[in-house]
């Protein structure tokens, strides 16, 4: 995530005040932290100087002050700049004068002077005023103390001043690199410096051959930061020309309306399907020659009406009426007259225009002048990207692979309620909306985020059993007869809870914050990270699978489930208490949603709504992958999960169109597999 | 049968109620997607109607609110609005969050010549004569905190990620026409929509973070709504993006919005608008001292809430000086209207029916508050933007030119009805 | 009430050709009256040409909910009839609405543009008009070019046979697809709402070209009549809705009381068994489903002209389940049942909702009908499923035994 970017700190280089801040760091070098500056004046009155820059700093103007503090030296300076950067730095409103604050317990503010340390006076609130830099400042005041920082004994804050020079380096900081990586004992802090160190030869080096050897260096890094040095170098622009010129370092020759740019920078056909849009077209060329003064410039539309209706005279261009320019041809028409006249200018018709383009080279010359660097830059760069491709594969696979663990995870309640019961529970979204606001309502009380999280799985399986249980009892072993009717009443059930909801918690999100632990992303390059939230829930449904599986085909409830589900009456007879297993069945599937339910409340959101957008994904998840069975929904899951990932790959700017498509997709899959992907044979199959 | 008559017979009593009083109809949303924003505006406004009438009412009367409620649904809106205006006879709408449920509503006030106070920002592109746009236009929120992005922190590469509808649609439109007049090539500007709720953002996030690959500065500017921007920041601090990389800027997500989130993973991340309730004014500290009084004390207070604010004092400042409700008297009198902001400094409401704000950008703090780091003086408010070609000629001068949409190279008043 | 209704228009009635099928079936004959003395009422009490007890916004909703009537009995004869319950009839209900939108807000830019460059030196040219035209309709989604399907929005008989043909050959072909490979039961109530849920999404998508998430607005406004006051308007729609649904009334009962009645009333009731007599049943089904959705799209089209606005969340799959919900509260298989429930549940629903209800105290807290008829509707209608399967419908039935169920 860090960013790289040489090529416009080389740029701010070169400005006159930061050249020279530049070079007085760099002379400050090795005298850096702990010896105090020989100048005449206090720090005092240098901060009282720049006192309005540093008032209302602003990344654009802050640099003079910055650099002046800088040189002034010492653990002074360090001390300023790490309190100005996180915004504890105040000022006293009647002066002026900057001063560290302590907060007392009465209110009241314990002023400290910033060059002595010492506190002087205490007074309250109003009187001072706080400094709060912005970003852009505050990466450049984190650059300035660089120099402090890189030399530091503490581990941390040189691996900070690290991070630091990714998002703003400089020319002077490349001198003080060199110098660290000689000290530097840490290993990794070591290759991380050496690294950087690399990338500052790439983007400030002078040396061509050296710039070479590092870029060859970077071969197979796949990072964000090593494909931000390396792109910047091959940078091109545009040019038009008579004849293609010698000398330069050419990119690539452009057909205008015809070639198309390819990642290594040399042009491409264009493909008849699709494909990249082509690099230049003919209008944009021919005004590339317009601008190069090759040719006269177009007439516009908007030209060509307001040159008529400048000529229009008492309601007439010439003899002809203006009332009867109301189109194209006429327009133009009554436009040549006024060529012919003489009072405009001609227009230039699209043949015209073609041979014009047709007559100049368009070429795209590198910005670097160097080919040796290019060509590197051009050789490690195809490498990379063609790694980069591959692992982009595997994490769209992976996007895709976690979607389906979600799928799966909202549908697998489903898969025993719908799939192996036959109750279609409209309500089931909102017994995984339940689980989210247990969870919900377990943080209020256990604050520890692990235990609150360790509680709430246990607790929402609960709610979600006894509420399917009662659900089962008061409603639907009525209408066990009767599907349809089910659907409609748990329907009712679904917008009755969903109702209660808002009036309890109301219409607005309510967190649901995971662990520490569970934040982050497991990341295994740049280009290939996982949220470990997204990796839990992949566990998760493992897990789930596992256990419904156990529980259906081992243990004796399962059995007595399915031999219920197949032939209630034989199951009876055979000792089995038919409305008990029902009722324990429809309980343990809504218990399931409940877990179901904390988990995407971990990832997403916890609303009324949550089980909404839930529903008619999970049976959908359950009828493509064949109901009455769990690989089935399982195999449904990942069929859904992956196509949409694929789809939105295709389309990726447009999201609604992959669930579109995908909704398209399975409801023509069910015309030609009205059972699903696994289909149950024979006699399981029931009716 | 019967039921109906009876259903319709109840309507139509209310249509009898009181007239004597001076009556605000308050057109929010208090179930459905958009409560959760919308709820808070009701309260607002019944705060306010309070406090004015313990100041003795307007005009010697006593205000009374008529509340409706049209559900989050647009088609309801326009319905809603017109039972105000016809069966309730109010005399001013305060109302609406989404601009399509605006856009729902705006044939009808003009219809019925109404006075509404819209108090969201909203994409700019209409002034209507009827229409009183308390929020910030794109020049107000949108242009300021992208200036931002381009000037202090030095974002050379734009995400534009935004929910699927009309604002996010027309900022962005403006915004990508603005960068591109700043020089950003348009291969450097990535746009991306979202239908509202989204929830996985997974894949979305990682092609931000991709973005960094071509060596230039990213940041992501955010029109995303509601709750989506649950999921979205959730995703952003799962994935490690921090704000000193990959800042985002907001234009939807305020105090509300981040009370439903923990945002100790996102502090640094920026929101523009013209009010925050950190901004340490008298004012400002004795409105949200009423607000919690009356609401608790968990409750915040947010951007629309001040519009709204501003919006009802001059509504009363301009109904006082006009000595009547009627609704062409009261706008006449409303040009040229000052009112103090909550932030300091002074709205002005213009000829164009917008005002003049100032524009503040935050960083979210631990608390779920802002830390105000910029804030400019009040910026006029401009119906149509000056960004794109279509609009760059069209002013809105309903005082002199009395057109909401004048073609200032043609000198003529292009059309009197908005687009809806 | 209803005897003396019965014996005033019996009379007025009698030289139609129904005659007999009207007097075998007494229900329709009490149907009409009560709908022509409502239709006089409220025109006679409304603002436009009456009395003006009844307000505009109020005609409308009586309006609307006469078109919400009508795909009320689409929904009958295609789930209490037919036995299939579709959760996707509003999808062809929001299509029916969408192609009418286009032409109203089509036609009505095109004369607002028309009339602003009216003092324009040049008169505009064809594709100066439809410039202005796409930029003021998709102006506000980003965009400025009018989509392919915006090709016959100028022409009213072309977007009036859309209103019939798309939802058609949508209907036709899902169906088609749906009833050949023998997908039934819940497993088509799925996919019905699988569909809705698809097309609103798709249409919730601005490359739809139907404005995404804003829709499409304006619609109240008739172009080139827009002088004619809401009132009046108000009032033309409210007399169309009448009368479409007393002929969607008339032609539902003569198709349930004729043959094809029996025949889907026997594929309701067992299907393998009409299959085995000979007949196609899928054929009889296809036509079925065709035919309502076709009605939905007609009440459709004449619903949101008097909204004013349609967006896609008007096609979510909630409202179809909404209108399951008002048929079985209703009665199904009754078509008075469908009239009755649509009527009462969307009227009673918008009252409670709209917060015109007085809240209750009870002492320990307010109770808000605002917050808590969601509620109730949801539990009464479990009831209504669990213990009144005929729905208000039933309760008729109870004192009308004369046979028409």
């Amino acid at each position: 995530m860090e960013t790289y970017r040489p090529l416009s700190m080389f740029l701010e280089c070169l400005k006159p005040s930061f050249l020279g801040c530049c070079m007085l760091v760099a002379i400050l070098l090795n005298a850096v932290v702990f010896v105090p500056s020989a100048a005449a004046q206090t720090f005092e009155n240098l901060l009282a100087k720049h006192a309005p820059l540093i008032h209302k700093s602003s990344s654009k103007t802050v640099a003079p002050a910055l650099s002046e503090i800088v040189d002034f030296g010492g653990s002074v300076v360090q001390k300023f700049l790490l309190t100005w950067r996180s915004k504890d730095l105040y000022f006293l409103k009647k002066n002026g004068q900057f001063v560290y604050v302590k907060k007392l317990g009465d209110g009241g503010m314990q002023l400290i002077n910033v060059e002595t340390g010492a506190a002087f006076a205490t007074v309250n609130k109003a009187a001072i005023k706080q400094i709060k830099p912005n970003s852009g400042v505050r990466a450049k005041i984190s650059a300035s103390l660089v120099p402090f920082l890189l030399a530091s004994a503490d581990h941390d804050e040189r691996a900070a001043s690290l991070d630091a020079l990714a998002r703003d380096f400089n020319k002077s900081h490349l001198p003080l690199l060199g110098a660290a990586i000689k000290t530097e004992t840490n290993v990794v802090l070591k290759r991380r410096l050496e690294r950087a160190y690399r990338f500052g030869l790439i983007g400030f080096g002078l040396d061509e051959d050296a710039i070479e050897a590092a870029i060859y260096e970077l071969e197979g890094d796949l990072s964000l930061e090593t494909r931000a040095v390396l792109n910047p170098l091959l940078s091109d622009k545009l040019y038009v020309a008579a004849t293609l010129p010698a000398g330069i370092n050419l990119a690539r020759v452009i057909v205008p309306g015809k070639t198309t740019k390819l990642a290594d920078g040399k042009a491409g056909r264009q493909s008849i399907i699709g494909g990249a849009p082509v690099e230049l077209s003919l209008e944009a060329a021919y005004n590339m020659l317009v601008d190069a003064a090759m040719s006269p410039a177009l007439v516009s539309v908007k030209a060509r009406n307001t040159a008529l209706i400048d000529a229009v005279k008492d309601g007439r261009i010439g003899v002809e009426e203006a009332a009867g320019l109301d189109n194209e041809a006429a327009r133009n028409a009554a436009y040549s007259s006024l060529v012919l006249n003489g009072s405009a200018a001609e227009m230039i018709n699209q043949d015209a225009l073609r041979r014009a383009v047709e007559g100049a080279v368009f070429y795209a010359v590198y910005d670097n002048p160097s080919q040796k660097i290019v060509t590197a830059a051009k050789t490690v760069l195809a490498d990379i990207e063609g790694e980069v491709n591959f692992y982009q594969a595997i994490d769209l696979l992976v996007d895709g692979l976690s979607l389906a663990s979600i799928c799966f995870l909202a549908a697998i309640g489903l898969a025993i309620t719908f799939g192996v019961m036959g109750v279609i529970n409209m309500a089931h979204g909102e017994f995984i909306m339940m689980g989210a606001y247990t969870g919900y309502v377990v943080q209020l009380f256990v604050p520890n985020y692990t235990l609150s999280l360790l509680v709430a799985l246990p607790a929402a399986f609960a709610v979600t059993f006894a509420a399917g249980v009662v659900l089962e009892r008061l409603v639907i072993q009525h209408l066990y007869k009767r599907p349809l009717e089910t659907l409609l009443a748990t329907f009712g059930i679904s917008i009755a809870l969903q109702q209660i909801a808002k009036n309890i918690f109301g219409t607005q999100a309510r967190p649901l914050t995971s662990p520490d632990w569970l934040d982050g992303a497991w990341a295994i390059n740049d280009v290939l990270a996982i949220s470990n939230i997204r990796i839990a829930i992949f566990m998760l449904g493992l897990v789930f699978l596992a256990m419904l599986i156990f529980v259906m085909k081992r243990t004796r409830f399962g059995l007595d489930t399915r031999a219920v589900t197949q032939n209630p009456a034989m199951a009876s007879s055979m000792g089995i208490n038919p409305d008990r297993i029902n009722m324990l069945t429809f309980g343990f599937g809504s218990g399931i949603a409940g877990i179901a339910g904390v988990a995407i409340g971990l990832f997403s959101k916890v609303t009324s709504e949550l089980g909404s957008d839930y529903i008619v994904q999970s049976f959908m998840t359950v009828v493509v992958g064949g109901v009455g069975n769990i690989w089935g929904t399982l195999a449904g899951a990942a069929l859904i999960g992956t196509l949409q990932k694929g789809i939105e790959w295709l389309n990726p700017s447009n999201t609604l169109a992959a669930q579109t498509y995908m909704i398209i997709f399975i409801i023509l899959f069910i015309q030609f597999r009205p059972r699903g992907i696994v289909a149950l044979k024979g006699r399981a199959a029931g009716d | 049968m019967k039921k109906l008559l009876i259903a319709s017979a109840l309507m139509c009593g209310v249509a009898t109620q009181a007239v004597a009083d001076i009556k605000v109809g308050i057109l929010h949303s208090l179930s459905g997607t958009m409560a959760i924003s919308e709820t808070t505006l009701k309260d607002t406004m019944l705060m306010l109607i309070d406090q004015q009438n313990a100041k003795g009412g307007i005009l010697g009367e006593k205000i009374v609110p008529v509340v409706v409620d049209p559900a989050s649904n647009w088609p309801l809106f326009a319905e809603k609005a017109r039972e105000l205006l016809t069966v309730h006879k109010v005399d001013v709408l305060f109302g609406n969050w989404t601009s399509v449920s605006r856009k729902s509503v705006l044939p009808v006030v003009e219809e019925l010549n109404g006075l509404l106070f819209y108090p969201v920002q909203y994409e700019g592109e209409e002034s209507s004569k009827n229409v009183f746009y308390t929020g910030a236009a794109p020049n107000q929120q949108a242009v300021p905190a992208t200036d931002y992005f381009l000037e202090e922190l030095g974002v050379e590469k734009f995400a534009l990620l935004g929910t699927d509808y009309v604002y996010p649609r027309t900022t962005n439109k403006i915004l990508e026409q603005y960068l591109k007049d700043k020089g950003i090539a348009a291969s450097d500007i990535f746009v991306n929509y979202t239908p509202f709720g989204h929830a996985d953002w997974s894949k979305i996030v990682a092609d931000v973070v991709a973005l960094g690959a071509e060596g230039k500065k990213v940041g992501v500017i955010s029109t995303i709504n509601g709750d989506a921007n649950v999921g979205f920041y959730k995703e952003l601090a799962a994935a490690g993006v921090s704000a000193d990389d990959i800042p985002v800027v907001a234009f939807s997500v305020g105090e509300e919005e981040l009370s439903g989130l923990d945002t100790s993973n996102l502090v640094g991340h920026l929101a523009a608008w013209n009010y925050f309730q950190s901004a340490e004014t008298p004012a400002n500290a004795k409105f949200i001292k009423t607000w919690k009084a009356k609401m608790g004390d968990k409750r915040v207070t947010n951007d629309p809430m001040e519009a709204h604010y501003i919006g009802f004092n001059m509504w009363i400042e301009a109904v006082t000086k006009a000595g009547t409700t009627d609704v062409d008297k009261v706008r006449e009198n409303m040009y040229g209207l000052t009112f103090p902001n909550l932030t300091g400094g002074i709205a002005t409401m213009l000829p164009n029916h917008h005002l003049s704000k100032p524009v503040l950008i935050g960083e979210i703090k631990a608390d779920g508050q802002f830390d105000i780091i910029s804030k400019t003086a009040e910026v006029p408010g401009d119906a149509w933007t000056n960004f794109l070609p279509e609009s760059k000629v069209l002013i809105s001068d309903w005082k002199d030119l009395k057109c909401g949409m004048y073609n200032k190279e043609t000198a003529s008043c292009v059309q009197l009805k908005s687009i809806y | 009430m209803g005897q003396s209704i019965k014996q005033n228009t019996g009379r007025s009635l009698d030289q139609t050709i129904f005659t007999k099928f009207l007097f075998r079936n007494p229900s329709i004959v009490i149907f009409l009256a009560a709908l022509g003395l409502f239709t006089f009422g409220v025109t006679i009490l409304g603002e436009g040409v009456g009395l003006g007890l009844i307000s505009t916004s109020f005609v409308k909703t009586l309006g609307k909910t006469l078109c919400l009537c009508i795909i009320a009995i689409a929904m009958d004869l295609v789930w209490g009839y037919c036995g299939i319950l579709s959760l996707g009839h509003f999808a062809f209900f929001g299509l029916g609405g969408y192609m009418i939108g286009m032409w109203l807000m089509f036609a009505r830019t095109k004369l607002i543009v028309i009339e602003s460059a009216h003092n324009a030196v040049l008169p505009p040219t064809p594709g100066e008009i439809s410039d202005a035209v796409g930029a003021q309709i998709f102006g506000v989604v980003g965009g400025a070019d009018i989509p392919l399907i915006w090709s016959f929005a100028d022409l009213l008989w072309v977007q009036l046979i859309m209103v019939v043909l798309v939802p058609g050959l949508l209907a036709f072909l899902f169906g088609w697809l749906a009833f050949r490979s023998r997908v039934n039961g819940v497993y088509l109530s799925i996919l019905t709402q699988a569909m809705t849920l698809a097309l609103s999404l798709y249409l919730f998508q601005n490359e739809s070209g139907l404005r995404g998430n804003n829709g499409l607005s304006g619609l109240q406004y008739l172009p080139g009549l827009e002088d004619v006051p809401q009132a009046i308007v108000s009032i033309w729609f409210f007399l169309g809705s009448a009368f479409a649904l007393a002929l969607s009334f008339i032609g539902a009962m003569f198709f349930v009381k004729g043959k094809l009645g029996n025949i889907i009333q026997g594929i309701r009731d067992n299907e393998a068994r009409v299959r085995f007599l000979g007949y196609n049943v899928e054929g009889y089904k296809l036509f079925v489903f065709t035919v309502t959705a076709i009605m939905a799209a007609i009440a459709g089209a004449l619903y949101y002209p008097q909204a004013g606005i349609i967006n896609p969340a008007e096609l979510a799959p909630i409202a179809s389940i909404y209108l399951a919900v008002w048929v079985a509260i209703g009665g199904r298989g009754r078509i008075y049942g469908a009239v009755i429930g649509a009527a009462f549940v969307s009227l009673v629903s918008s009252y409670f909702t709209g917060g015109q209800a007085s809240d209750v105290s009870l002492g320990f807290g307010v109770f808000r009908w605002t917050e808590w008829w969601l509620v109730l509707l949801g539990f009464s209608f479990v009831a209504v499923t669990l213990y009144a399967p005929n729905g208000i419908g039933g309760l008729f039935d109870r004192f009308n035994r004369s046979g028409d169920a």
